[in-house]
């Protein structure tokens, strides 16, 4: 696949404003799928979770998942959309082999929620409410894997393969109206936006809400116009940006794409385009045209789905705090700095700094470990993927260290113990004897036995050239093999000089 | 032996209850009547005579035990073979489905099996239900016990002939625009469409998912009363079923009694166009009801002048759809061209083999129906007719506790009348489409022989949503009018077939 030709950014944006929009799917984490009792369970057997309903046999009925309506109006609701109080379903007809019976039982024209908003904060600092169109119930399709063939789609391979267990699980897809107005940030703002809906679903507790397993999915759209101009512009729709950093990759490639076809006087074809993580680019799918024909139309084996006022309010009175007052507050209990606060938000930490300290430890100390030490580890580990531990045990590790149980260094070693499972900090501690050494009669032998060998430190101590006791607390650190208290150390070493 | 079959459902009930004859032995006794018979008639698609045989002896055991209390307990039952069951092979009457054993039991099989009631066999069927006459099943037409050269109604002709020539007692059908009650006109049977939602459509190939109801058919209205409560009632799995009982119909059809009841005769549906004995026994049938204290009002249905129209623009739409997933992916017939194999070649190949011509034609409509473009003009105007019907329904059922029309313009055609003219087949159901269209329960009750062939002609009964109750109860008493006026049962003027 040939890199398509770009526009240096800065320049695209001087020549073009952007317009994005995002359609997130959210799968829901119910314990049976949408339309039947089927377990909603990821990485199972193939077609280990499918019953004649879930793989269309002849026959079989829907019928809707309770669980699943109410996830679905809690999601609208902290998105502050309306409730629609009857909502049908739609077949959405199309004939692939992943949707077992040919047609996708999803909402159409009449969507559970619809007409919300959602503050989302960019890195900048610079606060957007981007407004949402609607947000409604459909069902996922089943995995289809390609075997054979050069180009990994069903065009072209031996044979492929279905695996019905995803076939049904309930989605709520979250669409939001044109954004205009992000300019340079929209990039951004498409990634923090989607991190604030995985946010939300996660505080609802409606979906595991992991990227990596396509628990939240989007799809970007973009289009570019010229300043000033009324009537959009074309857009692309990209699909498979399936985490926060391929999404804001994805848009700004997007952007600087269109902007080089524009300003050379081509024109963008509507079409879904399929974003490559490993060659950073998006690539040409399905042209995509306002013409499909779905031939969409009232799923008859439904009835509407109607909940009642009780119902919408009783789900509405168990709704968490909304993640823009969570942030204020949180900001406000930890006392960070903008710039420190931001940082947290950014690395998409906030959940395991509130728990860390929930679990005792000081706030600036969770923050010090999980932006420090774990990022540098999860950074450095080929996924990125979090770190093995859990907050409560990064508390305890701070709470060793408050307690001057442990130092620095021995932290380091004993973290390192608990990412290769070896227990918690505390037993870690326990079990390999890493406590340090704050027995005066050892550090005082350690003490004379540094100082034979650099006489001249006591006289320059009580000259009140303080650096000079620093060579002997780095021999003594080293002779006890870092298990030293460092700081006593050093009252022992003035004490000894002032006597 | 041989009396046996003659013997209506709730006569057999009794016996069983008694102890005076075994399940066993009716069972065998309608098995042996097919092996007779069904050379010529060919209601059944799938007979397994040794599983019949080993479920009524169970049926016997349990009953003996006191496990199986229901009315019907022992009574053998042919079914459609549009309804799944995991103990016989399903086709719908269609070659794509040719050997498929589903791996589930529709829910009115399961409520048969926990009734007691074993099943004889998978009757014929027009492929997945759509057709007048048989002639569309992909395994060759059934024949009417009247005359063999004529057509058993469709698309339920299967079950029809299977009752009116004695291979069972009662049988099962399912009527998405008359295919419940056309044959039971054309055989001198009973039939009846219940409410849309009274039984459980689970199990049930869809044809028209809002317009399929699965009903009773039998050869008098009390049995066919009596099955209908085997089968009735609400189910987790059809979302659309209705969540309350309707009553009993067995109570209702043993009232037998039209005193003081207003009957509606449908301005539109009262014997214009009709061939003239089915107009003939219909204003006699008019009288009769009056005589018996009946009132009887005109009603005026202006909207069903469209219904056909209608009716064949939201089914096809519907049945586009549903027939969707015989793909040949995860079931049923697979063909694979000689060459380039891909998935839509598969798929079309396969359904281009699969699928006969009459359902082609209704996919083709459908699709053509639902496109954008064609979306209002054809669907969107189709659902505003059937708004319009339900409207004319309510005035009617204002003025009329039951509404009265003859249940088909003709009596039994002869094969290949039709069959080359889909316009002509599809006005048969001119009189139970609108029905179905308003989701009302409609009957077919035998209403005489027609004067100028001896055939059987029928008469249509239609209550409101929810009255089913109402149908067996006029039914049931024009059944014993009909009785006292002929002498005896419509049924016992059919021809004596030819035993093999």
């Amino acid at each position: 696949m040939a890199k398509a030709e770009l526009m240096n950014y800065e320049q695209a944006l001087e020549q073009f404003e952007v317009v994005i929009g995002l359609e997130v799917h959210v799968e829901l984490n119910t314990n049976t799928k949408m339309f039947c009792g089927c377990k909603n369970e990821f990485g199972n057997e193939p077609n280990t979770n499918v019953c004649p309903i879930c793989i269309a046999l002849p026959g079989a009925l829907p019928a809707v998942n309770k669980t699943a309506v109410e996830s679905s109006i809690k999601i609208g609701l902290a998105l502050g959309c309306e409730i629609a109080p009857t909502g049908r379903f739609a077949r959405k007809n199309y004939f692939y082999p992943d949707l077992a019976k040919n047609f996708q039982t999803s909402q159409y024209d009449e969507p559970i929620a619809f007409e919300g908003s959602l503050d989302v904060e960019v890195p900048s600092g610079k606060v957007h409410t981007v407004l949402i169109e609607r947000a409604h119930m459909e069902e996922d399709a089943g995995k289809l894997t390609h075997i054979g063939g050069s180009t990994g789609r069903i065009q072209g391979a031996e044979y492929s393969l279905v695996d019905y267990n995803r076939a049904g699980v309930p989605l709520v897809e979250i669409v939001t109206k044109p954004v205009y107005g992000a300019g340079a940030e929209a990039p951004e703002l498409a990634a923090a936006y989607v991190r604030s809906i995985r946010e939300i679903v996660k505080g609802l507790g409606v979906s595991d809400a992991r990227m990596e397993r396509g628990n939240v999915r989007c799809d970007a759209n973009v289009s570019l116009r010229k300043h000033g101009a009324e009537k959009l512009g074309t857009r692309t729709e990209t699909k498979n940006v399936n985490s926060l950093r391929s999404i804001e990759r994805a848009v700004r490639y997007e952007i600087q794409r269109q902007a080089h076809i524009l300003a050379n006087g081509g024109t963008i074809i509507q079409e879904t385009r399929h974003w490559h993580e490993d060659k950073g680019a998006t690539s040409a799918g399905r042209p995509k045209s306002d013409a499909d024909d779905y031939r969409y139309f009232p799923e008859p084996d439904l009835v509407p789905v109607q909940p009642s006022r009780e119902l919408i309010e009783a789900l509405r009175a168990t709704l968490p705090e909304k993640p823009a007052d969570r942030r204020k507050r949180l900001a406000g209990e930890w006392g960070f700095s903008e710039l420190e606060f931001r940082d947290v938000v950014n690395a998409d930490l906030l959940d395991q700094i509130e728990e860390t300290v929930t679990a005792g430890a000081k706030p600036q100390a969770a923050r010090k470990w999980w932006m420090g030490e774990l990022a540098r580890i999860a950074n450095e580990s080929e996924e990125g993927a979090v770190p093995n531990i859990t907050p409560a045990q990064v508390a305890e590790l701070a709470k060793l260290i408050e307690d001057g149980k442990i130092n620095d260094r021995l932290a380091r070693e004993v973290l390192g113990y608990v990412l290769a499972g070896e227990g918690s900090p505390a037993e870690i501690v326990a079990a390999r004897g890493l406590e340090v050494v704050s027995d005066d009669g050892a550090l005082i032998a350690a003490i004379e036995a540094a100082l034979a060998s650099q006489p001249d430190v006591i006289p320059a101590i009580r000259e009140g050239r303080m650096q000079a006791a620093g060579q002997v607390i780095g021999a003594v650190m080293k002779a006890m093999a870092g298990s030293a208290d460092a700081a006593r150390v050093r009252e022992l070493l003035i004490e000894m000089a002032n006597k | 032996m041989t009396d046996l079959i003659r013997k209506s459902a709730s006569e057999l009930a009794e016996l069983i209850s008694k102890g005076e004859v075994s399940s066993v032995e009716v069972t065998r006794a309608h098995l042996d009547r097919s092996a007779a018979v069904d050379g010529a008639v060919h209601s059944y698609l799938y007979q397994n005579p040794e599983a019949s045989l080993i479920a009524a002896a169970e049926v016997d055991r349990a009953r003996a035990a006191g496990e199986i209390t229901s009315p019907l307990a022992g009574v053998p039952i042919a079914v459609k073979d549009n309804l799944t069951t995991t103990d016989a092979p399903t086709t719908s009457g269609s070659k794509i489905l040719q050997g498929w054993v589903p791996p589930y039991d529709a829910t009115v099989v399961k409520k048969l099996r926990a009734a007691g009631m074993p099943i004889l066999g998978k009757t014929n069927l027009d492929e997945f239900a759509m057709g007048s006459s048989t002639e569309f099943s992909a395994y060759g037409p059934s024949k009417n016990p009247w005359d063999l050269t004529r057509i058993p109604g469709g698309s339920g002709g299967g079950s029809s002939s299977v009752v009116s020539s004695f291979q069972a007692p009662l049988a099962i059908g399912s009527d998405t625009g008359g295919s419940i009650r056309f044959p039971g006109a054309v055989t001198g049977t009973v039939g009846t469409k219940p409410t849309y939602g009274a039984v459980s459509r689970y199990g049930l190939i869809a044809l028209a998912s809002s317009l399929d109801q699965i009903g009773p058919v039998a050869r008098n209205v009390l049995d066919t009363a009596m099955l209908q409560d085997v089968i009735a009632g609400h189910d987790p799995h059809d979302s659309t079923s209705l969540p309350e009982s309707l009553g009993s119909m067995t109570a209702a059809a043993l009232k037998q009694d039209v005193k003081g009841m207003r009957i509606g005769v449908i301005k539109q549906l009262s014997g214009e166009g009709f061939q003239p004995g089915v107009a003939a026994r219909f204003k006699e049938s008019l009288n009769l009801l009056a005589a018996a204290g009946a009132e009887i009002v005109e009603v005026d249905c202006p909207s069903f002048e469209y219904a056909i129209a209608a009716y064949y623009l939201i089914l096809p739409a519907e049945a586009s759809s549903n027939l969707a997933k015989f793909d040949s992916v995860r079931f049923g017939m697979r063909v694979e061209p000689n060459e380039n194999a891909t998935i839509e070649r598969v798929m079309a190949a396969t359904r281009e083999a699969g699928f006969g011509p009459e359902v082609k034609r209704r996919i083709i409509l459908g699709t053509y129906a639902l496109s954008s473009g064609s979306y209002d003009k054809f669907y969107g105007a189709a659902l505003k007719v059937r708004t319009l019907i339900q409207r004319d329904f309510d005035a009617a059922f204002a003025k009329a506790d039951v509404l009265v029309s003859p249940t088909a313009p003709t009596t039994a055609f002869k094969f290949g009348d039709k069959i080359d003219d889909p316009l002509a087949m599809y006005l048969n159901d001119i009189a139970t489409i609108p029905a179905n269209l308003a989701g009302i329960p409609g009957m077919s009750v035998p209403n005489g022989l027609a004067d100028e062939d001896g055939l059987p002609v029928g008469i249509q009964l239609l209550a409101p949503a929810r009255e089913d109750a109402r149908l067996y109860q006029v039914g049931g008493w024009l059944e014993k009018a009909h009785e006292e006026i002929w002498g005896k049962r419509m049924i016992d003027f059919a021809p004596e077939l030819e035993v093999k």
